[in-house]
């Protein structure tokens, strides 16, 4: 009789399936996973302590970087949570503006985890038609902050600006022939709205075409079926949010239950899964995709009937323009004290949460009422999913563990901090 | 605030308030209701009863534990930009470090944990104060299984123990990592920097070599917009 013993197996940090800088040390019997121990931090950058250092308004662009294919739903989440410290009234404009926004990010996020997850398990093809439909989004994110991914575009009070009325266009260089780049530049012809519009009205076909590639996929199925199964009663103990709890059947969407910025006034369906294995929480995300799509088009409609002021005229938290600041001196002393000093928001303690892509994102800050946080604590949905990765992959195969890994959606940027 | 809280939303907070006001005073336990948010201040000893019956009565139902975190509270309402004397040249204004001012107090640490009723749809704030010398709490983990991850990350950047939790390791900051860095008396620079040594041809940790500044001082303003009118007057050398 041959000896038989345990593996303990090193997973990760450089393991492309690990989605960053995961590392796992895994307890295996044979390739039966009886212990997984995930090893966090590889990219804690302390934000939550640098922002105690800085002024409100500097740590918005840090906001970005937690989730970083989630940006501006993030910055939601932050500026929020001071706006309801400081009692601002944000702009109706700026709402529906912040909404669509918040959903163009959820399609991005959706489309990466898309990719990526799919990849992971064996479906490469996926991963270049999701980028596809990302190029356009991040367009979107380019045109109105100038910026692809950090775009540090909502503000306390606000947004940054106004839609533009022109979107930015391919310039012909040696590379593509001018016929296609005309091509491209076809449907970047109107304003970033028409865009868009443009954009929601090819998005439904194409997610049919993912759903042609992977629903009825025998090697998908097989892969995502009855993995890492979640009940109900588990995915409140274990603090899930956003899909992973949906997916375990919960439905429960803080854009319903608690409704923020101008979701209130917003139709669309919350799916909900059957079984919480990997296959349902796939199927979810993709409905929520389309979902994603209708409230983009509701905002689209809306924010073309209504002009108006996109952040606060209160210069005490928001900058006053160029013009008044050059030639004012009220707001020149506006425009100084807001960049030297920033604001002080009263003394007390908020917790607001919005529902970013992959789940619950709340910011929780206690002020002192200095122009700094005392102390800002992100909570980050992926922390509380990957805290349940010892008891989801146990008793699943190694190549389960990248299933579990891909179906959690997760991104270090948040999970570490 | 930007979402209009309906009064449904509203009355049910201030009916959580007044039924934990009435259950739980008798334990010496606070309760605050302010913008919009309910807080509930727990003395040490009485965490975990009261932690259970918030879990698991009809009234309360708070089946997740959204969040925990630890606070150090030895620097609040500190600022560090002080105005002294005004003479012809100008104010006498500079940034005061922190660091020789003595916090040591039993309010010095305290746990936050965010609670939500997916049931009721509400949220609840849970603080528990820690004794500086001895920085311990009973760990929720039996109640709540997600407060593991939460408690580890509290006993990593504060130094909080948790007094029954299964496997209380580091978990942010790196392998061999001294000291509690999210404590205010820890500079934000750290105290040890790395490099590649060529010579030695690894890696070798050396004290820091950057000096703390502060770009942007830290000030309180006591802004009468907030305070309410009778409250306080806006100090003369602020305006």
């Amino acid at each position: 009789m041959p000896e038989i013993r345990n593996y303990t197996l090193n997973f990760g940090p450089q393991h492309p399936a690990a989605h960053g800088v995961l590392r796992l040390v895994l307890e295996m019997d044979g390739e039966v996973i009886e212990r997984a121990d995930p090893h966090i931090g590889l990219l804690h950058r302390a934000t939550e302590k640098l922002a105690e250092s800085k002024p409100y308004n500097h740590s918005i662009p840090y906001m970005d970087r937690f989730d970083y294919v989630s940006m501006m739903c993030n910055e939601h989440g932050y500026v929020m949570a001071i706006e309801k410290l400081l009692g601002v009234k944000v702009p109706e404009r700026a709402l529906y503006i912040r909404t669509m926004y918040d959903e163009i990010t959820r399609l991005l996020n959706h489309l990466m985890w898309l990719g990526t997850h799919a990849l992971d398990v064996g479906a490469m093809t996926m991963f270049l038609y999701t980028f596809r439909e990302r190029e356009d989004l991040l367009d979107c994110y380019e045109a109105v902050s100038g910026a692809r991914m950090h775009a540090a575009y909502y503000r306390v009070g606000g947004v940054y600006r106004d839609l533009p009325d022109e979107m930015p266009k391919y310039e012909n260089n040696k590379f593509r022939s001018d016929a296609e780049i005309a091509r491209k530049n076809e449907v970047r012809q109107g304003s970033l709205l028409d865009f868009i519009d443009d954009f929601t009205s090819r998005f439904p076909a194409l997610v049919d075409e993912y759903e042609t590639l992977l629903t009825d996929n025998r090697i998908w199925k097989q892969r995502t079926v009855g993995i890492g199964v979640v009940s109900p009663e588990r995915a409140l103990q274990m603090g899930f949010s956003g899909a992973m709890l949906r997916g375990s059947g919960i439905a429960w969407d803080l854009r319903k239950k608690q409704p923020y910025a101008a979701y209130r006034a917003m139709d669309f369906d919350i799916p909900i899964g059957r079984n919480g294995d990997c296959y349902d929480r796939y199927l979810v995300r993709i409905e929520e995709m389309r979902q994603s799509n209708r409230i983009i088009q509701q905002c689209v409609d809306w924010l073309r009937k209504n002009p108006g002021p996109v952040i606060v005229s209160d210069h005490k938290v928001a900058p006053p323009n160029r013009v008044d600041m050059k030639e004012g001196m009220e707001g020149l002393i506006h425009h100084f004290k807001l960049f030297t000093e920033g604001y002080c928001t009263p003394p007390g303690e908020v917790y607001s949460a919005v529902e970013a892509p992959k789940g619950e994102f709340g910011c929780y800050i206690i002020s002192d009422g200095a122009n700094k946080p005392y102390r800002l604590k992100v909570r980050a949905p992926g922390f509380a999913h990957l805290a349940a990765m010892n008891e989801m992959v146990n008793g699943h195969m190694l190549a389960d563990v990248v299933a579990v890994i891909g179906t959690m959606d997760i991104v270090f940027g948040e999970v570490d901090r | 605030m930007n979402e209009t809280k309906n009064s449904g939303s509203a009355g049910r907070l201030r009916a959580l308030a007044e039924n934990l006001t009435r259950v739980f005073t008798n334990q010496g336990c606070t309760i605050k209701h302010e913008l919009g948010e309910v807080t509930i201040e727990i003395p040490t000893e009485h965490l975990i009863d009261v932690a259970t019956r918030l879990r698991d009565e009809p009234d309360f139902r708070f089946e997740q534990l959204t969040d925990a975190c630890g606070v150090d509270y030895s620097e609040y309402g500190r600022s560090e930009w002080t105005t002294g004397e005004a003479s012809f040249t100008g104010f006498g204004r500079g940034v005061e470090s922190a660091a020789d001012s003595e916090p040591e107090n039993d309010r010095r640490f305290a746990v936050v944990y965010h609670l939500l009723s997916i049931s009721h749809n509400m949220r609840l704030r849970m603080r528990v104060f820690v004794d500086s010398a001895q920085p311990i709490v009973e760990s929720v983990t039996p109640i709540w299984k997600s407060a593991e991850w939460y408690e580890r990350e509290a006993f990593d950047l504060f130094g909080i123990l948790f007094g029954g939790h299964q496997d209380l390791r580091r978990i942010l900051t790196d392998y061999g990592f001294v000291g509690h860095p999210f404590r205010k008396d820890f500079p934000l620079e750290g105290h040890v920097e790395m490099r590649y040594d060529n010579e030695k041809s690894r890696v070798v940790y050396e004290p820091v070599s950057i000096e703390p500044r502060t770009l942007v001082p830290k000030v309180i303003r006591s802004d009468n917009r907030y305070l309410g009118d009778a409250n306080q007057q806006q100090d003369p050398a602020d305006a």
